[in-house]
């Protein structure tokens, strides 16, 4: 079958699923960049170097690591957290999978049914999915990619997105720390964060406590 | 699925918005006095929907998932109609069936989970339309009645096939004229009630949504009376505004105009013995538990 390339778009308005063209998901152990299966190491390597080339990076944790399920799950989110003060990153919740009506507050969430608007908003250039149910997951790079210029980077539980520009599979609490600790080597080599100067937002029941910048 | 589950990660709870920390605030999973008082404030089994505008399939939604004893050891299962347009809305565990068999499906999954969950009350709920129910249905749902299954089914009866434009259906009244029915419904609406009855159900009620306190009693009744007897059936009035000619606003009037003596909604219920003196018992232990809980609640204050 023929290699296709999995771009960031906008490739079109409805672009073809990536498994469709005959990209295939990598086995234990590897993970897939641009749909070519490489080992592991490399693709931490290249999202290290993504998520601080981008301007924007921003990461995109789901219902899976927002709701304390059970103790991976709140460690995981600690994890994230901590990878997103490294790198710097903004963190953008996927919190719902319903649509909302009329609109959603693009800028403090993002809906799988609409993740254009959010990346379009804060004009992300380079996204993590996290935690993020695999069929959700799957519709909204579908969609990143048809209508935005966003890298996506999917760190997946499961056995990984042909639909993401870069792709982990078995993503638990370890790997997320090995791509914060490649943040961290990648910047020890004087690799630096191009990211946009931020404050992440900071919400409770009543609104924003500090407002995004 | 627990209310201790519907809390935040502690490093991710200040990124989101306010609507999910009044969620976990206002929960009431564990809350054995749920009921629809709580539809203003509680929103985690449903807050939007994608019916029409004024259908009041939607606020029967409403009404029942604010009723539902255990949402939590809850599943629902649908089938092809509006009710299905919801159920993605829904945060309670859902099926869709394949039109007309939410029955046996239904019965399956009850006795799979019983095998499954012996420790635990599993309801089953089946939520369908009157054209799943009754018509292309009707098979899968009388013989899970006959095998005395132990689940809900609940029956909207739009009286017509609403979502394909207004076909005629075997609820549909004698004598209406439907978009897709030019000349008239040649029959009498067919009595499901009293069929259900006389298949073996042991309890069912017939009404409109007009009221939510009468759709909580009676949906409370029908899901506490399958657990512990045998199949029970609930047919609820939801008139599709748009196939009869209304307006958003009249699909109240529409149900409470059909409820008034002679109309073909005034409620009834009919119930077996033995899930009377089980509803009697329930009521007493009910009025109990609150009495203890008014009285500690004094003690507190005092």
């Amino acid at each position: 079958m023929s290699h296709y390339e999995v771009k960031a778009g906008p490739e079109a308005f409805l672009p073809p699923a990536a498994a469709s063209m005959g990209n295939v998901l990598p086995d234990p152990g590897e993970a897939h960049i641009g749909g070519e299966i490489v080992p592991e190491d490399e693709a931490y390597d290249k999202a290290a170097r993504m998520i601080l080339g981008a301007k924007v990076p921003t990461i995109f944790p789901g219902p899976l690591v927002l709701w304390k399920l059970n103790e991976h799950s709140n460690a995981k989110a600690k994890a994230i957290r901590e990878l997103a003060l490294e790198a710097p990153m903004r963190i953008i919740p996927m919190a719902d999978y319903r649509p909302k009506y009329p609109k959603i507050e693009a800028a403090v969430e993002i809906n799988p049914n609409h993740p254009n608007l959010t990346i379009w908003h804060n004009k992300i250039d380079v996204c993590i999915f996290i935690g993020v149910h695999c069929h959700m997951a799957n519709l909204s790079l579908k969609i990143i990619r048809g209508g935005t210029s966003c890298y996506t980077i999917a760190m997946c539980a499961m056995a990984g997105h042909e639909d993401a520009c870069l792709s982990f599979r078995d993503a638990d609490l370890t790997m997320v720390n090995k791509l914060k600790a490649t943040i961290q080597k990648l910047k020890s080599e004087g690799v630096k964060s191009q990211a946009v100067p931020f404050t992440q937002f900071v919400m409770n029941r009543s609104g924003f406590v500090v407002e995004p910048s | 699925m627990s209310k201790e589950k519907i809390v935040l990660c502690d490093d991710l709870a200040d990124v989101m918005p306010p609507e999910y920390h009044e969620l976990v605030e206002n929960a009431t999973y564990g809350d054995q006095d749920r009921g629809w008082k709580d539809i203003g404030s509680s929103k985690e089994l449903i807050e939007q929907h994608s019916l029409c505008a004024g259908c009041p399939e939607s606020i029967a939604f409403r009404y029942i998932l604010a009723s539902l004893p255990a949402p939590e050891d809850t599943v629902f299962v649908g089938s092809t109609g509006c009710t299905s347009l919801v159920f993605p809305h829904v945060a309670v565990h859902n099926i869709h069936s394949l039109f007309g068999n939410q029955n046996a499906i239904a019965s399956g999954l009850k006795r799979t989970l019983k095998s499954r969950f012996p420790g635990v009350e599993k309801d089953v709920v089946v939520l369908a339309g009157d054209g799943a129910t009754v018509d292309i249905g009707l098979d899968m749902t009388m013989q899970s009645w006959f095998r005395q299954e132990k689940f809900t089914t609940i029956c909207f009866d739009n009286e017509l096939y609403a979502n394909t434009g207004g076909q005629e259906s075997g609820l549909m009244q004698k004598g209406f004229v439907a978009k897709m029915a030019p000349k008239g419904k040649n029959f009498e609406k067919v009595r499901l009630a009293e069929i259900a009855r006389e298949a073996g159900c042991a309890y069912v009620a017939v009404l409109t949504v007009s009221k939510p306190n009468r759709v909580e009693q009676v949906i409370k009744n029908a899901v506490l009376v399958a657990r512990e007897i045998g199949p029970t059936f609930v047919q609820l009035y939801t008139p599709c505004i748009l196939e009869i000619g209304k307006q958003s606003m009249e699909g109240l009037d529409e149900m409470k105009d059909s409820e008034q003596i002679g109309g073909r909604f005034v409620q009834k219920e009919y119930i077996t013995d033995e899930a009377q003196k089980l509803l009697d018992s329930i009521k007493e232990e009910t009025k109990i538990r609150k009495k203890a809980a008014k009285e500690a609640k004094k003690l507190v204050n005092a």
